[in-house]
Order: C-alpha cells, then structure tokens, then sequence
C-alpha cells in the first residue's frame, strides 16, 4: 500500500478546519500532546502537523485565491529518514507512513532541514521532533466505523477538499481523482516523489467585478433605488 | 537558516583541532617543518582539546540529548552519524600516535611501524571526520546554498588553515610559516569561489513549490499569526548590504591580516599568536554567514519567490 492524501486546491475554502480537527485528534493521539508555547499570551504559538497558507496565482483579472494546506507529502523517497542520524524516522513498509518514533529522537533538527515541505516541527517540551501521522491510530482502528478511519482531517473538511485512499491501487478514490484532474507534486525537481498530490482549481472564466454591463431588472432596481433614496 | 552559536562554534573549534592534528602528524612524520617531539605533543594535545569542546559543544543544540547516544547507529545513510563515529574512532589512533612521541621525547624508545600507522590513520580519520561534517550540510537539497561539492571543500581546507596557523605559532620555522601563508591563500580562494557560486538563483521557485507553473504566485497570508518552528529555524535573512560588510570582514580578518602578520612574523611571536586569533575570529564570522545566508525551500512558502 501507498497511503496518502489528494488535495483538491479547486475547492479548498481556506477554513483551517483541517488544521484545528488534527490539532485535537493527534494532541492526544501516538506522538502527542503537541504543545503550545503561551497560548492565551501575546505571541501564541505551537506545534502543528497542517499549516495552510493562502497565495494568489495570476494577474487581475484572471488571478484567482488559492488556500493551500500542506502537511507531510509521506514522500517515496523521504529525505528526512535518510539523513536521522538516531533511526527514530522511519518509513512503514507496509503502508508507506513516514512516522517519527519519539523514544529514539534526540532532537537534533536535521530532519526539519532535510523536508523541503516544512512537515516537521520540533516540539520544545518534550524535546522531539513531530509530525503528520496520517492518524495512523485512526486508519486501522477496528473499534471505528470503517467510515471513520481516515485521518481527522479528511472527515473534518466541510468542502471535501481532501481525500485519503491508496495510490498504489489504479482504481482507488485517490489514484482516479489524480488521472482524471491532472493531480501534481509539489517541488518535484528535488526528487523526493512525494505522494500527497493537489488538484489544481479546474478553469474557469474569470468573473468580471467591474465596468460591467447592467442589464434591464437592474438598471429599473437602480432607479428605484436611487428615487427612494431622495 | 537560524545560526545557532553551539554548531558555529563546534564547526570552527574542531576544524581547528582535526587541521591541525592532520598537519603535526605529516609535519612529524616527514620532519617537515623540524618539528620537535615536544612541538607536536603541544600541538596533539591542543588538538584533542579543541576537538573534545567541539564536540561538547555539538551537544548542546540537541533538544533531547539523553537518546544522543543512539546518533552512531544509521552509519550507513546519515552524515551525521558517519560525522559522529569518526569523531569517536579518532580517538584511540590519536591517543596511541601522541602516546609514542610521548615515549620517545622521555628517550625510552624509537618511532615503530604502529606508531607511524595509528598517526597515519589519526591523520585521515580526522580529515574524513571534516569531510563528513560538511557532508551533513552539503547532502541537503534543500538548501542550494550548500548543496554543493564547495562546502566541505570549504570545511577542510579552513580546518587546516587554522591547523597550520595554529602549528605556525607553537613551532614557527620558515617551512610551517611558509605553508600556513600558502594554506591561508587557498582557503581564501576557495571562499571567494563558494560565495561566487551561491550568488547565481538557481533552484526551486514559489511557483515549483505550489506547482502553478505558468502564472505569477504570490503570498496573500502565511497562515500564522505568530512565530512558528519554521520561522525561527528556518526564516533567518541577511540583507545585502550587511552581507556584504560581514564578508568583507571574513576576509579581512580571516585570510589578509593573517597572511600579513605570518608574513612579517618570523621574529616575532606576537605576530603570530595575533595571526591565530584573526583568523579564528575571521572563521566565526565565515561559519556564521554560511549559516545565516542559507534559504531553506520552506521559505517559498512564506513567500519568498526564489531561494
């Protein structure tokens, strides 16, 4: 198996829900608590496994906004295990999960510098380096509906802008949506075969905002509008 | 990228130590230079000295330094831990080599085929163990700026240059002061070759790194409020004009003014020791900027349109 998520850049709406639903599920999940360093304080901050970013692609008026959350792309060729001079990365055989194990890390940061994805943050209580589990203690769990296991964020998404699934299998969810919507890798020139991939927004004609031309129901609302209003 | 004080200092100090251990035993072994038994036992013991707070130092960065011990076991992928069991296994070589000058400065014996062989393997553990520490940095692409063959070339050949200053300044003879001159030259060289290879863009972009490849991308919101991991560790930023100043200062102070001192310093020792500490603080600064102008690909994601 390849386990991993497809994101669909198309409809991704920006909420952070994605970000917050992993927050809590991993916080007491196998490499929690991710801790917060002065939460109700001036500068709240912590440890997160998904950030999402919002970039602008395009000149007005064909830009478009585009949310863009990102968390471990469980590369087929993680960089970040190759260098862990302690063995505490690891990639699943089974399954292709990149997880750290939090008895060996000593913390040392090199994994963070080799993960182009920005995946990986060291975590300053317990000393260890954190990242996206794919809620392994969720996929596999047979206490859940088999509905329910897949990794928090995909079941939180309001706007099913993710998907998990196997990509070794031609015919899953994910492996159809990639070759059907053109899915792609983020960075690819680095060689790290990621295996999340994104959708990128499907084209659109652009919506004019201005100088556009009214026609009759609200050319007489206009009117009305403006006789009202002396 | 952030430049935590603990690995500049660990990188120069132990440079300085590997450097200089290699050059005693060459010197020694060849009579290079005339060096005396108790030269090199100076020499050998301070090497070991800066070597060891090197690598003390290293330590200290780590978050969780308990599972320290477990770094010496993926040998076969990690420069860091190839860094971490060559440091170790230099030891023993460099104890047994300083134990037979040691024997033969009380006049108790000769050099035999063993001492010559553990100084000789002394002698390239340390520089494998330079090697492998710019490795650790060299390996990564996602840095551009050290992802190339000129960063451990930099390590070695500044460990020796400070080797051969520091050598310089516990037995200057015509010879040691001659090669500390030609080593500070091509170290110097070879720096003005790396920041002229780093400073042509080159990579990934912010349009590779969110794969809209045919439009301009910008950043609208980073997503955090505060200050994140990846900020503090990877969103250190230099600006050009003190960039510049900076490594006009690694020159100065680096490569010209100990080239200088060494040059008129064949009487007088001052000199000499004012060379050694020129360069070290040179080197600080070097290592400094090397850490602090490296761009991490993390950062298209927080805007930055090239690395």
């Amino acid at each position: 198996m390849k386990l991993g998520l497809v994101i669909d850049l198309d409809v991704c709406v920006g909420c952070h829900a994605c970000a917050v639903a992993c927050k809590q599920w991993n916080t007491s999940g196998t490499t929690g608590a991710l801790s917060d360093y002065e939460p109700y304080g001036k500068q709240p901050s912590g440890v997160w496994f998904n950030r999402v970013r919002n970039f602008e692609v395009g000149d007005y008026p064909n830009n478009k906004t585009i949310n863009f959350p990102m968390s471990c792309m469980h590369c087929e060729d993680a960089a970040c295990v190759t260098v862990c001079p302690t063995g505490a990365s690891y990639k699943r055989e089974e399954d292709g999960v990149v997880l750290v194990d939090q008895d060996k890390c000593m913390g040392c940061n090199y994994c963070s510098w080799a993960c182009p994805y920005g995946a990986r943050e060291l975590d300053k209580v317990s000393g260890t380096m954190k990242k996206c589990t794919l809620c392994i203690d969720r996929i596999y769990d047979q206490e859940l509906a088999p509905e329910d296991r897949q990794p928090s964020c995909v079941i939180t998404c309001p706007a099913h802008a993710r998907h998990f699934g196997d990509f070794e299998d031609p015919n899953s969810n994910v492996s159809t949506l990639v070759r059907e919507r053109g899915g792609r890798a983020l960075m690819p020139e680095l060689g790290y075969n990621p295996t999340n991939k994104y959708l990128p927004p499907r084209v659109a004609r652009p919506v004019p905002t201005d100088d556009v031309k009214m026609d009759l129901v609200s050319k007489v609302k206009n009117w009305v509008n403006k006789a009202i209003s002396k | 990228m952030h430049p935590a004080f603990s690995v500049i200092f660990f990188t120069v100090t132990s440079g300085l130590g590997y450097g200089l251990m290699t050059l005693m035993v060459i010197a020694y072994l060849t009579g290079f230079g005339g060096v005396t038994e108790q030269s090199a036992l100076i020499a050998g013991v301070a090497a070991l000295v800066f070597i060891t707070l090197g690598l003390l130092s290293s330590t200290l960065h780590l978050a969780n330094p308990k599972n320290a011990i477990r770094a010496f076991s993926r040998f076969r992928t990690s420069w860091l831990s190839r860094e971490g069991v060559f440091a170790v296994l230099f030891y023993p070589f460099a104890l047994m080599f300083l134990f037979c000058i040691w024997k033969i400065s009380t006049g108790e014996h000769e050099m035999g085929m063993g001492g010559i062989v553990a100084g000789i393997i002394a002698a390239i553990l340390a520089m494998v163990t330079i090697f492998s520490t710019g490795m650790i940095y060299a390996c990564l692409k996602t840095i551009r700026q050290w992802n190339t063959a000129l960063t451990p070339a930099n390590y070695m050949t500044l460990g020796l240059m400070l080797g051969a200053l520091f050598l310089a300044a516990i037995q200057a003879t015509a010879e040691t002061l001659t090669l500390a001159m030609a080593l500070i030259a091509f170290a110097g060289v070879m720096k003005l070759m790396y920041y002229a290879w780093i400073a042509e863009p080159a990579g990934s972009t912010i349009n590779s790194a969110t794969g809209f490849t045919n439009d301009k991308v910008r950043i609208l919101e980073p997503g955090h409020t505060a200050d994140t991991f990846l900020n503090h560790e990877f969103g250190h930023t230099v600006l050009p004009s003190k960039s510049f100043m900076l490594r006009s200062l690694v020159f100065i102070l680096g490569f010209i003014i100990p080239f200088i001192l060494v040059m008129m310093g064949k009487e007088n020792m001052i000199l000499i020791y004012a060379a050694v500490i020129s360069a070290y603080a040179g080197i600080l600064v070097e290592r400094w900027l090397f850490f602090a102008e490296a761009r991490h690909v993390v950062n298209l994601y927080h805007g930055a349109q090239r690395t």
